[in-house]
């Protein structure tokens, strides 16, 4: 869908100054592209629950983080991602990549279908669905809309095909 | 059992030993404690409410944000068995400006006191977890064991002096019958807080 390349211009323009993330085999692609950029660190997690917290830190220490997972990271980390987003109110950005929406050869019937989007609407996460490469001024667009406004939101990147 | 020392007294330790510019986080039952000690600082995050175990992940973040201030990250034992990865995490991105503090009471105490699956009384083994060891095979290099208090005063300019990342772990007293933390107030108003207090130097 996108190269490393575009995802880390896209995130240092927008002033992202932290991705913090568990890889998976999509975004995963964009290591080594999100670690070379200048202005921005990768913050590795073991776990996607963990993502939300180290943000909230980020983000209460004045700078402005992105969460980058899968959607099953996104399944495991409902408490913390309610926590810090709703508790404590932290407009935190996401990207989250959805599993088998393009091609689901490798795992036929993959539930990630069926309970991705209707998590994030049950977590209120405002979130754009991107299923082209010709979207990313969508992302962009969306981004800057939650920063402008300060609230959270997401990039559903649809997975499944190069 | 080995003797505990009181979380009242482990938690002042810090309370009057913190410096003004330094941030702590608590969470769980070390929350209560802290905020029957006096007035909060404008530097304080009361994490209530929190998602259980993500003190530690918090600090981590606000530690690498704000790498010339010393932040600890107030944690119970249960609280860090929820989230022992964090202590890999932490490791992993080596902030020499967090302290974890881990009460180990052995229990869930703010739910009356149930014993952790890493404490004899929640192991069919009877045998206990031992959290200095797991620290220092997350990689973290300064680790702290305390279980008295003379021990823990004496012991808290060491942990200043170490080189962070840095886990206490201190054995304390559960405390039974008393309810657990209290929000002092909307979360949101004391984000924007700590936001402000945290932009002003």
């Amino acid at each position: 869908m996108f190269s490393g390349a575009e995802i880390a211009q896209l995130l240092t323009g927008l002033g992202i100054t932290h991705v913090v993330t568990v890889p998976d085999s999509t975004i995963g692609q964009w290591d080594a592209a999100l670690s070379s950029a200048s202005g921005l660190q990768v913050i590795r997690v073991c776990r996607e629950g963990e993502a939300w917290g180290v943000a909230g830190g980020l983000f209460f220490g004045g700078k402005r983080p992105l969460v980058l997972i899968q959607c099953t990271g996104l399944f495991e980390s409902g408490d913390a991602l309610r926590n810090i987003v709703h508790d404590w109110k932290l407009p935190i950005l996401s990207m989250i990549g959805y599993r088998s929406y393009l091609n689901q050869s490798t795992l036929p019937g993959d539930t990630s279908l069926v309970f991705t989007e209707p998590i994030l609407d049950a977590w209120k996460i405002p979130y754009k669905l991107i299923t082209e490469p010709s979207q990313l001024a969508l992302v962009r667009e969306h981004y800057q809309s939650c920063i402008g406004n300060g609230t959270p939101g997401c990039a559903l990147i649809a997975e499944g095909k190069a | 059992m080995t003797p505990r020392m009181p979380v009242t007294d482990a938690v002042a330790v810090v309370h009057r030993s913190r410096g003004d510019g330094d941030v702590v986080i608590s969470s769980m039952g070390n929350a209560r404690e802290w905020m029957a000690l006096g007035p909060l600082h404008a530097r304080d995050l009361v994490l209530v409410p929190s998602a259980m175990g993500h003190a530690t992940s918090i600090g981590l973040g606000l530690a690498l944000a704000q790498p010339d201030r010393r932040v600890f990250a107030m944690s119970g034992d249960g609280s860090l068995l929820m989230n022992l990865g964090t202590l890999v995490t932490i490791s992993a991105h080596a902030p020499k400006n967090l302290v974890v503090l881990v009460f180990d009471n052995g229990v869930y105490e703010v739910t009356g006191a149930q014993p952790t699956p890493g404490t004899p009384a929640g192991r069919v083994n009877g045998d206990a977890v031992d959290f200095v060891a797991i620290a220092r095979a997350c990689g973290i290099q300064s680790v702290f064991y305390w279980e008295s208090l003379d021990a823990w005063e004496r012991g808290f300019s060491d942990v200043l002096d170490a080189t962070g990342p840095t886990v206490v772990i201190l054995a304390v007293e559960p405390v039974t019958g008393r309810p657990g933390p209290k929000s002092p107030g909307p979360a949101k108003a004391r984000a924007d807080a700590l936001l402000a207090a945290l932009d002003s130097e």
